[in-house]
């Protein structure tokens, strides 16, 4: 722990310990109830909401002096929001921070899960914005709360339906609606589709935030998480059509990137870590060495 | 003989509650029976209650004394207590009631709503439809008319449609309200036929009649129910 | 046989106002049972505590089962409760906007009662939603549009497909074509009277019209000042109505 890189007059990862211990109770109860909404009473923190102020508190209240912390955005560990929410630990907590899944004992995460099979040792706290997943249906949240106390959900159902009567398949791409251990509906916050598979029987345990919404909830390691589907309508992730650009690799999840005006493009690593890696192993995409290295910025 | 509906000192008055309560006296203690086979003509000057006392005995109008007792097979039942359920059952399986003014059915054309009335009272569809055709045939409503609904016929032709409806099912006791008021002689002799079939099949019949040939031709008996009044009174 | 609905000394007063008092009823399955009054009369509350949408103060309310045997529903806890509303029963809304998802298609709201209970074949789900769209006199072709583009009686038509297509045995309604066009309204219910005789329906239908009630219903029960002070055959109480209420009710409608 570097004391000196630690800002003074903050309490540890800046919420107080009686704090930190509410949200702890909260996320045992999450725990211990598999996909179901806990209540607690977030804190304001010294960023917007939007910003990940529910994951923020979630990884405040698990890290400890010893954790090594990373924060991807998107995939990314290097835009803004992941840079400052790392800077914001890094003063407050003095953890170590690190861009290497492999590295870390605590992700924080907006909208991806890591190529990187996660580890039992390992936490994923994921930034919810709507943490409910009926909402967009049923707007009253005592009618919401009702219906996943009794298991009601044929209105999850009624929104697939109504995608695949609108657009001929079902067209919810992210924060696709997922049974967690064949009970509670959850909305696995705005990942892509393609990362669902993911969350089912993962090794590392997973907890998700929702600041302004003053929710937690979580899937224990080796839960069973089902996407909802139709038996004609099977749930499906994303494929690609080609490998990465850059690292060649297949069955991961490619972000598209605009190269010119000109209608130029390529498809590379939404996880830019994993990227990396795989470079650094020597896997060699068509593109690389053609456009300059993080082309995402172009 | 087995009387198929008994009436015993049947009496009705209405009261008016928008007069003041004003109490008007329908019929008081009417007492007869009716046998199958047989055609009872309600006689009595016009105001008598004759068509209150068919109304009542269908469970139209509310019985306020004696006993209104409709064979059900081996039993009897008292209209004038029976619950609403049973007495609409009674109406579907047991009892016909022909007016001269049909109800309007929206939509529904008029071949329809003459093998409806069958089905509901229990015939198979394909035989009520047979029987609605030979029953608007024979009361010369034009084919051309079958499909469309009555509402948009002539007074006369909704009434032979009404007149299909009521005697098209095979119910055994049946009560007719002036079924052939306004009908030409034509008309009004295919509907003596027909009263002559139901008699001959069994089906008791209590009728109102306002021409007095027909009454003729198709009474067994005439019953004036304003002597029982006097009977009481004396 | 005993009833399906069996409503006991229902009772329900909001402060000094009383809704509802020492209402008692049956209900056999195929029978429809018309309630009718002026507004304020508390016919209303009375379909809310017999649809348990409303708990009574004193009361009961018995519902047999498909199983056969008879409950109290004041007594269902609320998963079952629901099971019974969403299977067993149906509710048409005098305001469609109530009774529909506006935002939902058609055929998505035709089909959430089937999704519900557990329906998970999407084809399958849709060709029951065309069938029950024809049924109901909507061209099928409709089936992907949302009900805001349809008219008033299209809209009660979809609520009543809505609720029909888990073949239900108890229909309420309240008031379902109040508001519409006299032409639509003969439309309609042409069309429930059809499938409440079809299906052997049991309904309960809340209706200031008369004319609704003699159209529609077997019995009839006239509530006034939350009392149901007159009650029987519809034919009798509308032609031959004995209370001094009911008499003026009757004679102040043109040809009811």
């Amino acid at each position: 722990m570097n004391e000196t890189a630690t800002a003074s007059g903050y309490n540890f990862a800046y919420l107080d310990e009686q704090t930190k211990r509410m949200i702890r109770r909260a996320i045992l109860k999450a725990i211990a109830i598999p996909g179901y909404q806990v209540p607690f009473a977030s804190r304001e923190m010294p960023m917007p909401y939007g910003w990940g102020t529910g994951g923020v508190q979630v990884t405040a209240a698990v890290l400890g002096p010893d954790d090594t912390l990373k924060v991807i955005d998107q995939g990314s560990d290097d835009t803004t929001n992941a840079v400052s929410i790392r800077k914001f630990f890094e003063r407050t907590a003095g953890v170590k921070t690190t861009t290497k899944t492999t590295d870390a004992s605590v992700i924080q995460t907006r909208h991806r899960v890591p190529e990187e099979k996660l580890r039992a040792d390992q936490i994923l706290v994921y930034q919810v914005p709507i943490p409910e997943p009926l909402r967009f249906l049923e707007p009253r949240e005592t009618e919401t709360r009702q219906l996943h106390a009794l298991a009601e959900y044929g209105l999850m159902h009624v929104k697939l339906y109504e995608d695949i009567a609108r657009h001929g398949r079902i067209a919810t791409t992210y924060a696709y609606p997922v049974e967690v251990a064949g009970r509670y509906v959850m909305d696995p916050s705005p990942v892509p589709k393609f990362d669902n598979p993911k969350i089912g029987d993962c090794a590392a345990l997973q907890l998700y935030g929702a600041g302004r919404e003053k929710r937690i909830y979580a899937v224990p390691p080796h839960t069973k998480v089902k996407s909802l589907d139709f038996e004609d309508h099977p749930f499906r992730v994303q494929t690609f059509r080609e490998p990465c650009a850059l690292c060649a690799a297949e069955d991961v999840y490619l972000d598209e990137v605009v190269l010119d005006d000109r209608g130029g493009r390529m498809f590379v690593c939404s996880d830019t870590d994993y990227c990396e890696q795989r470079r650094t192993d020597g896997h060699r995409g068509k593109m690389l060495g053609k456009v300059p290295l993080g082309g995402e910025a172009a | 003989m087995t009387a198929r509906v008994k009436l015993e000192q049947v009496s009705k008055a209405f009261t008016l509650h928008l007069r003041g309560g004003m109490q008007l006296d329908v019929v008081q203690d009417v007492t007869f029976d009716v046998d199958a086979h047989e055609c009872v003509v309600l006689g009595g000057p016009s105001g008598a209650g004759k068509s209150s006392l068919l109304k009542i005995i269908y469970g139209n109008y509310r019985c306020d004394a004696g006993h209104v007792l409709v064979r059900d097979g081996d039993a009897f039942t008292d209209i004038a207590e029976a619950e609403p359920r049973v007495v609409l059952s009674l109406r579907n399986r047991v009892m016909g009631y022909v007016s001269q003014f049909l109800r309007v059915i929206p939509r529904v054309g008029a071949l329809d709503v003459v093998a409806n009335a069958g089905r509901e009272s229990g015939l198979d569809a394909d035989i009520a439809k047979e029987r609605a055709r030979e029953l608007l045939a024979a009361l010369n409503v034009p084919e051309r008319m079958w499909n469309l609904p009555p509402a948009t016929f002539s007074g006369g032709e909704q009434q032979r449609v009404n007149i299909a409806r009521g005697f098209i099912a095979d119910l055994p006791v049946l009560l007719l309200d002036e079924p052939t008021a306004s009908l030409d002689a034509k008309n009004r002799a295919v509907v003596i036929d027909l009263i002559e079939q139901k008699k001959a099949q069994g089906t008791a019949i209590i009728g109102i009649f306002h021409d007095d040939d027909v009454r003729e031709r198709v009474a067994s008996r005439v019953i004036d129910i304003t002597r029982f009044k006097a009977t009481a009174a004396a | 046989m005993s009833p399906l609905l069996c409503a006991r000394g229902l009772s329900k007063s909001y402060g000094p106002r009383v809704a509802c008092s020492g209402v008692s009823l049956d209900l056999h399955e195929g029978e429809v049972l018309a309630v009718v009054g002026e507004s304020g009369s508390g016919k209303s509350t009375l379909l809310g505590l017999l649809a348990t949408e409303i708990a009574p103060d004193a009361g009961q309310v018995n519902y047999r089962f498909r199983d056969g045997t008879a409950r109290d529903l004041h007594t269902l806890s609320e998963a079952e409760r629901r099971l019974l509303m969403r299977t067993d029963w149906g509710f048409i809304r005098q305001d469609a906007m109530q009774g529909l998802r506006m935002p939902v298609s058609a055929g998505g709201n035709v089909g959430e009662r089937l999704m519900a209970v557990g329906h998970r074949h999407y084809g399958n789900i849709r060709e029951t939603a065309e069938d029950w769209l024809s049924r109901v006199e909507i061209d099928p072709g409709r089936i992907d549009d949302t009900p805001k583009t349809f008219s008033g009686g299209m809209r009660q038509r979809l609520q009543i497909a809505r609720n029909l297509v888990t073949h239900p045995r108890l229909v309420f309604m309240d008031e379902p074509t109040s508001g519409l066009d006299v032409s639509v309204q003969a439309r309609l219910l042409d069309l429930i009277r059809g499938l409440v005789s079809e299906l052997g329906l049991a309904v309960i239908i809340v209706t200031h019209d008369l004319a609704v009630a003699r159209l529609l219903s077997h019995r009839i029960m006239v509530m006034k000042g939350g009392r149901a002070i007159e009650a029987g055959l519809t034919d009798q109480v509308l032609d031959d109505p004995r209370e001094p209420y009911t008499q003026l009710l009757v004679s102040s409608v043109l040809a009811a």
